[in-house]
C-alpha cells in the first residue's frame, strides 16, 4: 500500500500551497537532511517533471531548504527559508535534472557537510506522502512513513541475520525492509522500517557489527528538529 | 486494515454494525499501535488547524503572493449575509468556507492536506458549515473526518489522489467524494450510502484535468474548492435520498484510474495545458517568470 494510514490521507498540518511540491519537498529535504547528518554546507537541488515545470509558484525551492533546515511542514518559517540558509552558510543552487524519472514530482539531491556528502532521490507522491528511492547510488525505497534506519555497510555472510537478531533483542518489529549492493562482497546499503523509533542501544549494538560504515536514523513521524 | 476497496469497508460495517468512522478508529489503532484516544486527539488537532483556517480566510487579507487571487471568499461571505444568495444560506456557507481555506493555502498560511494541499478547501468548506448548521459538537466532526480519510485511503491506494499523476479528478475528485462520504454518514445514512456518494460525487468529476496557470495552486483550484464543497452536499442529498451509484463506487475509482494513466502530461499540474495554455494564462506566466528573474537579479544585486 502506498498510502499507510489515515493521516496520510487525512494531514499533514502545512504551510500551503502545494502538498506534493511544499510539504512533500519539505518532508524530502528533512530524510536527506538526517541521511547527512546535519545541515549541509552545499546543496546541489535538480527537480525533475512537474517539480521542473512549477518550482517557482509552488515554493518548491524554500521548501527543500526549509527541510534541510530542519523545519517541520507546518514551520511559518518555511516562507523565508531561502534567506535563513543563506544566513546558516548553506549554498543552494536549483536547477533542471537530466535523464529519466521515476516518478512527475521527483527530486535530486547532491549534499555536502564538513564531514560527508551524500545523494538521495526521492519522489513525492501525493498528499505531502514521499518515497526515497536512491541513496549514494543505491537502489531503495522506503516511504519516511515509519522511523527507519539506514545502515551503510558491507555485503557478507550473516549480515542481516546479526542486524535483525539485534532488534529482535530490542523488541523492534521490521515492517519493511530493502537491500542493495554496489557488488559482492562490496558496499551496501540496508533500508529497515521500523514500528517503533529505534532505541540508542540498539543503534550502539548495530555499529559494533562487523563491516558497518555508519548508520542514519530517519524519523519524520516527530514533525522538524 | 481489513480493507482495501470500498466494498470490503462497507462489508466490515455490516458484519460488524458500525459506522465505517468506528472502523477506521479501530484500524487506525491496530495500525499506529496508538490507543483510539490519541489517534482522535491528532485528528482533533487537524480539525482545529481546518476551523482557524476558515476564520482566517473569512477574516485576513488572503491576497497570494502574485497577486492573482484572495478575498474571494469575503465576496461570496457578504452576497450571503445580505440573504442574496442564490444557493440559499447553508450551501452558500459551505462555498464561502471552502474557498476561504483554499485562499489561506494560496497565500500560504496553515491548512490541512485534506487529502492534498490544492484540494484542502472541501472537507473544511463542507463540515465547517454543516457544523454550524446542525449544531454538532467537535467529536463528531472528529469521526466524519475518520469516515472521510477511510474513503480517501481506498482510493489513494487503487487510483492517486494527486494532480501530477491523476489530474484534478484525482485531488479535488478525491475530497468531493471523501466530503460527501462522511456527510452522508454525518447526516445518519448507512455505510452504503456513503459508498454511493462517494461513486456519485466521482462520476462526476471523471476526467477533470489538472491546469494551474502559472504552474500556481490558485486559478483554477481555488474556485475548484468552492464547487466542490457544493457538489459534495448534491452527493450526499442524492445518496441520502436512496439515490443509487449504477456503477458501484469501486468501479468508479477505477475509471478514475485508467482516465488519469492515459491523459497527457499536459493535464497533470505541469501547467502546459488547459487553462494554463490559455493566451492569458501564458500572458501571467510570463509575467510571473519576468518578475522571478527581477527578485533575483535583485537579490544578487544586494550580495555583491
Amino acid at each position: 500500500m502506498r498510502f499507510k494510514d489515515v493521516f496520510s490521507i487525512i494531514g499533514p498540518a502545512m504551510i500551503g500551497p502545494s502538498s506534493s511540491h511544499t510539504a512533500g519537498a519539505v518532508r524530502l529535504g528533512l530524510a536527506a537532511r538526517r541521511l547527512l547528518g546535519g545541515t549541509p554546507v552545499e546543496a546541489d537541488v535538480a527537480f525533475f517533471g512537474s517539480f521542473a515545470e512549477t518550482y517557482a509558484g509552488h515554493g518548491t525551492d524554500r521548501a527543500i531548504a526549509a527541510g534541510l533546515l530542519g523545519y517541520a511542514t507546518d514551520d511559518g518559517r518555511i516562507r523565508t527559508a531561502l534567506e535563513a540558509a543563506h544566513a546558516a552558510g548553506m549554498a543552494i543552487a536549483f536547477r533542471e535534472g537530466i535523464g529519466p524519472y521515476p516518478h512527475p514530482n521527483t527530486v535530486r539531491l547532491k549534499l555536502r557537510s564538513a564531514e560527508r556528502e551524500t545523494t538521495m532521490t526521492g519522489c513525492s507522491i501525493g498528499g505531502g506522502a514521499v518515497e526515497v528511492v536512491e541513496v549514494d547510488g543505491f537502489d531503495v525505497r522506503f516511504s519516511c512513513h515509519y522511523p527507519t534506519l539506514v545502515l551503510f555497510h558491507r555485503d557478507r555472510v550473516g549480515f542481516l541475520a546479526e542486524a535483525t537478531a539485534s532488534l529482535t533483542r530490542s523488541g523492534v518489529n521490521i515492517g519493511s525492509m530493502d537491500v542493495d549492493r554496489k557488488e559482492r562482497n562490496g558496499e551496501a546499503l540496508t533500508a529497515l522500517e521500523l514500528d517503533q523509533s529505534p532505541p540508542a542501544a540498539l543503534i550502539g549494538e548495530l555499529r559494533h557489527l562487523a563491516g558497518v560504515r555508519r548508520i542514519c536514523t530517519i524519523d519524520l513521524t516527530r514533525g522538524g528538529e | 486494515m481489513r480493507f482495501r476497496s470500498l466494498q470490503e469497508l462497507a462489508d466490515v460495517c455490516a458484519e460488524e454494525g458500525k459506522p465505517i468512522s468506528a472502523v477506521m478508529i479501530e484500524d487506525q489503532a491496530n495500525e499506529s499501535g496508538l490507543g483510539e484516544e490519541e489517534i482522535r486527539r491528532r485528528m482533533s488537532e487537524y480539525y482545529a488547524v481546518m476551523k482557524e483556517a476558515v476564520a482566517r480566510g473569512m477574516r485576513e487579507d488572503t491576497t497570494s503572493a502574485s497577486g492573482l487571487t484572495g478575498l474571494d471568499a469575503q465576496r461570496v461571505g457578504r452576497l450571503v449575509q445580505r440573504g442574496e444568495s442564490v444557493l440559499g444560506a447553508d450551501a452558500g456557507k459551505a462555498l464561502s468556507y471552502a474557498l476561504a481555506v483554499s485562499e489561506v493555502n494560496a497565500s500560504m498560511g496553515r491548512i490541512v492536506a485534506t487529502p492534498t494541499a490544492g484540494s484542502c478547501g472541501v472537507i473544511p468548506g463542507v463540515f465547517v458549515s454543516a457544523q454550524e448548521r446542525f449544531g454538532w459538537d467537535d467529536g463528531r466532526m472528529v469521526d466524519g473526518l475518520f469516515c472521510a480519510g477511510a474513503i480517501g485511503y481506498v482510493i489513494a491506494n487503487r487510483s492517486f489522489v494527486s494532480g501530477a499523476e491523476g489530474g484534478c479528478q484525482a485531488e479535488i475528485g478525491s475530497a468531493i467524494a471523501m466530503a460527501a462520504g462522511a456527510l452522508t454518514e454525518l447526516r445518519g445514512g448507512t455505510p452504503m450510502q456513503s459508498v454511493h456518494a462517494v461513486g456519485l460525487a466521482l462520476k462526476n468529476t471523471l476526467g477533470l484535468i489538472c491546469d494551474p496557470v502559472g504552474g500556481l495552486v490558485e486559478i483554477p483550484c481555488i474556485v475548484r474548492n468552492g464547487f466542490g464543497a457544493v457538489t459534495a452536499l448534491a452527493a450526499a442529498d442524492m445518496a441520502l435520498a436512496g439515490v443509487r451509484s449504477v456503477i458501484p463506487g469501486d468501479e468508479v475509482i477505477q475509471a478514475m484510474l485508467e482516465v488519469g494513466s492515459a491523459m497527457p502530461e499536459a493535464f497533470r499540474e505541469t501547467a502546459k495545458g488547459g487553462l494554463a495554455n490559455t493566451p492569458t494564462g501564458r500572458n501571467i506566466m510570463k509575467e510571473l517568470k519576468n518578475r522571478a528573474k527581477r527578485s533575483e537579479r535583485e537579490r544578487s544585486d544586494d550580495g555583491a
